[in-house]
């Protein structure tokens, strides 16, 4: 009896140190360059492990019976009529449950630390011109306003395009260009159908809904060219409906601001 | 509610083969009302999830008079209950007298559409003029479109209770019932657009 | 009151014609009709999986070069709407629910068999309108979620056939929920009591307690938006003032429960085939009834986290985030409860067996990616994008059809007389397994990776895993060919099944293969115990 316990608990390291090992050092998600990513890549490792383990368990369990149960030849009659077990059935409940709840509140306590939680209609920086009501999206804090400046673009979609708008610069642009390790702070409206706008590698997305005004904030970490995606069918150049966000150092950004900037003539 | 539970009347057939049970068309409408009811309920759910977000835009007219449709309230609350005269009499076997309760029934509810129409027609919206104009049109008129198809029934049972010597008959109440049914659900989902549309 | 007696007459005019014909006839029959269903529902699966191959060749290059741009948003249209609302949702429900039924409560017909038929006979002309409607002016190309404004703007012809079509389709769907309700409830044999009851009618009764309560939802919707594409009202259309995040609440109000319809009565298949082919009781029947009814009313409320990236307040995503996650306790532990039901039997791995331990490894993968996908941070990430697409797949084809294949190998004796050839079984099995989990598994990466689903054209870096998964399709796609073969040949050449090839002892066992019209030669057994393997008096 002693030994089958301690077989037990070996195999369930076993796997749990799979798992661990798996999660550590495979990794299925694209470049980290905002803040949000490696918040959302924790959350990720998190729930890739907790998967496996059940995964590797559930799979585990299910091969070992067709091998150890297997009916022999000729081996007739039935296994044991076994119809319930109260305490295990008791523990296969509660302990999924304490997980759900556990992954529940971590996912609160990310979703919080990305900005979620916030409230959506308060007056920010240099939007509060602007009192349209705001539907969706991702806020910022109300006290972190203050500090490092703070760039608003106004985005609109349409079939099938992304435009930028600058309003501190009066200039639209097509593509999105942003200054390194700055709050970005963006207000999206739909011409038309239905979009999104997605950027895999910030992990952030949000629906970009006609008539109704949605938020995004984020903060890039790292310069580059990253795309933007539609992520939300809205007709047949769905696919296509592509921009990019240009993310350059500050001084970059400003050079490249001044080019266009329409405001200085 | 008139449902009989005859249980004595239950006859058992002689041949084995052929499936006997209860009659449970009442329980089956019951559900199917359900169903009808959770239409009205998307239709509710919607209407007033735009009047909590969805502000009127200005210039835009939406008002609603309160006589007629309380008048139509009164009607139906009415109908109902003379339908429910109806299956007393036929219960009583009095075939005539249950038919005139039912076409009373039906008249009530032709008044009740004709009110409706009246009402339509002197609406100072359209159906495609703003939001809730088009909300309005859509639950009454999924409503009316109810009456309608209530009405028509009533005028059938009514006359199903007379001819051959009356088909509906105190053995045969299905009909009347399933019907009587259906009409007060009509009503009672007319009570809550009656609070929701024009008094809330 | 008075008794509803289907006259002689009508028993023996739903007998005819005899044999091959009455398939095609307006039968009343449960079990003629419960074989309308499948036939009807698998050659629709055919083109649906025909659709889905095409889908599969645009995507083998990055380019949108196989189909025309609208061509491709048709397609992928009619292959959602096609196999949910014309292969799982009427198979599940309407096939094996008409079939098995009345067998378990004891009854010899379901309740109101009329509807029943007509039920059945709303699915055909509603199916081959919306394929005709491709032929007319191009099928509704929004895909089969239709959210406004883009299903406002697309050519009108085809979204009206769409609409049309799945009201009809919901019209049955409803018409047969109310009758499995009723049957289930009231149609029981005398001393039959609920608990007694194999688990699939307490899954039919869930399912059917949603359609009844959420179908409806969908219908009044859907009538909402034919107004504002015919008679241009603006309940949907922000250019007239509309709100199109209510259409998408509404939508998802049906469009969840939508899963667990087509999900919970394959958990209740499952629930019959596993202790018949492993010799043990199912495991835990207490829990398994309750946790239907948990999952039935905690999925009548989790509809908004389909939309955490939609117009949806903080609070609403927090909500939904909580009430989702915990659909997996319930869910759970009818998984712990199937693999105890395995432990300690006597299993004989034939193909039903083998399918339905598919079904129960792709289940638990796909349940672990929704849970994940529940939380409102990791959805914002990949919602609508290839994670998504992956993980319905996982739930739907891995869930669903896995057990439907089970069940035709687990019922086919029955409905047949003969038994099916294992060995092209497995062969199915090999192919439809490996096929799927290289289909659909990359796909997890790719959504992962940045791309969005619904799309004809994609980031050429995706190319190699697209090409993986369509290698993968491939063999989706002729796994279906030994299935076929081995269905036709065993009608004629399969070995005589006899009447319970299984030892089954839920009721349908206990007469012969294939049932007499009445089910029963004299009166309908009383089965207390449906899962009594391994007690004595059965030795």
């Amino acid at each position: 009896m002693l030994n089958k316990s301690y077989y037990l608990i070996l195999i369930i390291s076993i796997i749990i140190g799979i798992s661990f090992w798996i999660g550590f050092n495979v990794n299925l998600l694209p470049e980290e360059a905002s803040i949000n990513a490696p918040i959302y890549d924790e959350l990720f490792k998190i729930l890739f492990i907790i998967g496996l383990i059940l995964f590797i368990g559930m799979t585990a369990l299910v091969i070992y019976s067709l091998f150890k149960f297997r009916k022999k030849e000729g081996e007739f009659g039935d296994g044991i009529a076994l119809e319930g077990n109260l305490s295990l059935e008791i523990i296969w409940t509660v302990i999924p449950s304490i997980i759900v709840l556990f992954v529940g509140i971590y996912s609160y306590n990310i979703y919080d630390r990305m900005g979620g939680m916030n409230e959506l209609n308060h007056n920010h920086g240099t939007m509060n011109s602007n009192s349209e009501k705001i539907w969706a999206g991702i806020s910022q804090a109300n006290n972190s306003n203050s500090g490092l400046g703070e760039t608003a673009i106004e985005v609109s979609a349409m079939q099938f395009a992304f435009l930028f708008n600058y309003p501190q610069g009066e200039f639209i642009s097509g593509e999105l260009h942003v200054p390194v390790d700055q709050k970005i702070s963006i207000k999206m409206e739909s011409k038309d159908v239905i979009h999104a706008f997605w950027i895999p590698e910030f992990r952030i997305k949000q629906d970009i809904i006609p008539g109704q005004p949605t938020i995004l904030n984020f903060t890039p970490t790292k310069t580059g060219k990253y795309p933007i995606i539609c992520a939300e069918l809205c007709g047949p150049y769905h696919g296509g409906m592509r921009a990019s966000i240009i993310v350059e150092e500050k001084s970059d950004y400003e050079r490249w601001f001044n080019q266009n900037n329409k405001t200085n003539l | 509610m008139t449902i009989l539970n005859n249980s004595d009347e239950i006859t058992k057939g002689g041949d084995d083969l052929i499936d006997h049970h209860e009659d449970f068309r009442i329980f089956g409408l019951i559900i199917f009302l359900i169903a009808d009811g959770m239409t009205f309920a998307g239709f509710f759910a919607a209407y007033l999830t735009y009047k909590a977000v969805n502000p009127l835009p200005e210039g835009s007219v939406y008002e609603l008079e309160l006589a007629i449709p309380t008048l139509n309230t009164i009607l139906l609350l009415i109908s109902s209950a003379t339908f429910h005269k109806a299956g007393k009499a036929l219960l009583n076997q009095k075939n005539d007298i249950s038919q005139k309760w039912l076409l009373i029934t039906a008249s009530l509810g032709i008044t009740f559409l004709g009110c409706q129409l009246f009402e339509y027609f002197n609406l100072p919206f359209g159906l495609t003029d703003n939001l809730f104009a088009s909300t309005f049109y859509a639950l009454t008129g999924f409503h009316g479109l109810h009456v309608t198809l209530g009405t028509l029934m009533i005028l059938i049972i009514s006359w199903q209770t007379r001819i051959k010597g009356g088909i509906i008959t105190y053995k045969n109440m299905f009909p009347l019932e399933a019907v009587e049914l259906y009409w007060h659900f009509v009503d009672g989902i007319w009570v809550i657009l009656f609070i929701i549309l024009y008094l809330y | 009151m008075t008794i509803l007696i289907d006259n002689k007459a009508e028993v023996k005019e739903s007998l005819q014609p005899k044999g091959f014909l009455r398939y095609f006839s307006f039968s009343l029959d449960h079990k003629v009709i419960g074989i309308q269903y499948l036939v009807c529902g698998f050659l629709f699966y055919l083109v649906g999986g025909t659709l889905a191959s095409a889908i599969r060749i645009e995507l083998i290059s990055p380019l949108s070069d196989f189909l025309p741009r609208d061509v491709y948003n048709q397609v992928l249209t009619l292959h959602g709407t096609i196999m949910i609302f014309l292969w799982i949702v009427p198979v599940v429900n309407g096939a094996f629910g008409n079939y098995l039924i009345p067998f378990y409560v004891g009854a010899r017909d379901m309740a109101f068999p009329r509807l029943n038929a007509v039920a059945f006979w709303l699915i055909p002309p509603s199916g081959l309108m919306l394929i005709a409607s491709y032929f007319i002016e191009g099928a509704a190309q929004s895909g089969w979620t239709a959210y406004p404004p883009l299903s406002i703007t697309t050519p009108q012809s085809g979204q009206i056939i769409w609409i049309l079509s799945v009201l009809l389709l919901g019209g049955s769907s409803i018409f047969g929920g109310i009758n499995f309700i009723v049957t289930i409830l009231k149609l029981r044999r005398p001393g039959l009591k609920l608990m007694n009851l194999p688990m699939y009618c307490w899954a039919m009764l869930g399912t059917s307690i949603l359609v009844v309560l959420s179908t409806p939802v969908l219908a009044g919707t859907l009538i909402l938006l034919s107004f504002d594409i015919v008679a241009h009202t603006g309940f949907f259309n922000p250019a007239l003032g509309g709100n199109v995040v209510v259409y998408q609440h509404l939508f998802w109000f049906y469009s969840h429960p939508a899963v667990y319809i087509m999900v919970l009565p394959a958990f209740g298949l499952v629930s019959e085939i596993l202790p018949i082919h492993c010799r043990k009781p199912l495991f835990g029947y207490t829990t398994m009834v309750f946790s239907i009814m948990g999952i039935v009313v905690l999925g009548l409320v989790v509809w908004a986290h389909h939309m955490f990236t939609s117009g949806t307040p903080p609070w609403m995503r927090l909500f939904f985030t909580i009430a989702t996650a915990f659909i997996a306790v319930p869910t759970g532990i009818k998984f712990f409860n199937w693999v105890a039901t395995m432990w300690g039997g006597k299993i004989s791995l034939n193909s039903a067996m083998l399918f339905s331990c598919g079904f129960i490894i792709n289940f638990v993968f796909g349940g672990i990616t929704g849970v994940a996908l529940a939380q409102v941070p990791f959805d914002i990430h990949v919602h609508d994008t290839y994670f998504v697409v992956a993980h319905f797949h996982y739930i739907v084809y891995g869930g669903s059809v896995f057990v439907i294949f089970s069940s035709i190998y687990h019922w086919y004796p029955k409905v047949v007389g003969k038994l099916l050839n294992e060995n092209l079984g497995y062969l199915h099995f090999a192919l439809t397994f490996i096929g799927f989990n290289l289909c659909f598994a990359p796909q997890h990466w790719l959504g992962l990776n940045g791309m969005p689903r619904r799309v004809a054209e994609y980031d050429p870096q995706f190319q190699f895993i697209n090409q993986i998964s369509s290698f993968g399709a491939l063999f989706m796609a002729v796994s279906t060919i030994p299935f076929l073969i081995n269905i036709f040949i065993s009608i004629k050449k399969g070995e005589i099944a006899g009447n319970n090839p299984w030892n089954g002892l839920t009721p349908e066992w206990l007469t012969t293969s294939p049932p007499p019209v009445e089910n029963w030669e004299g009166e309908a057994p009383l089965v207390n115990e449906p899962y009594g393997y391994g007690k004595d008096y059965l030795s």
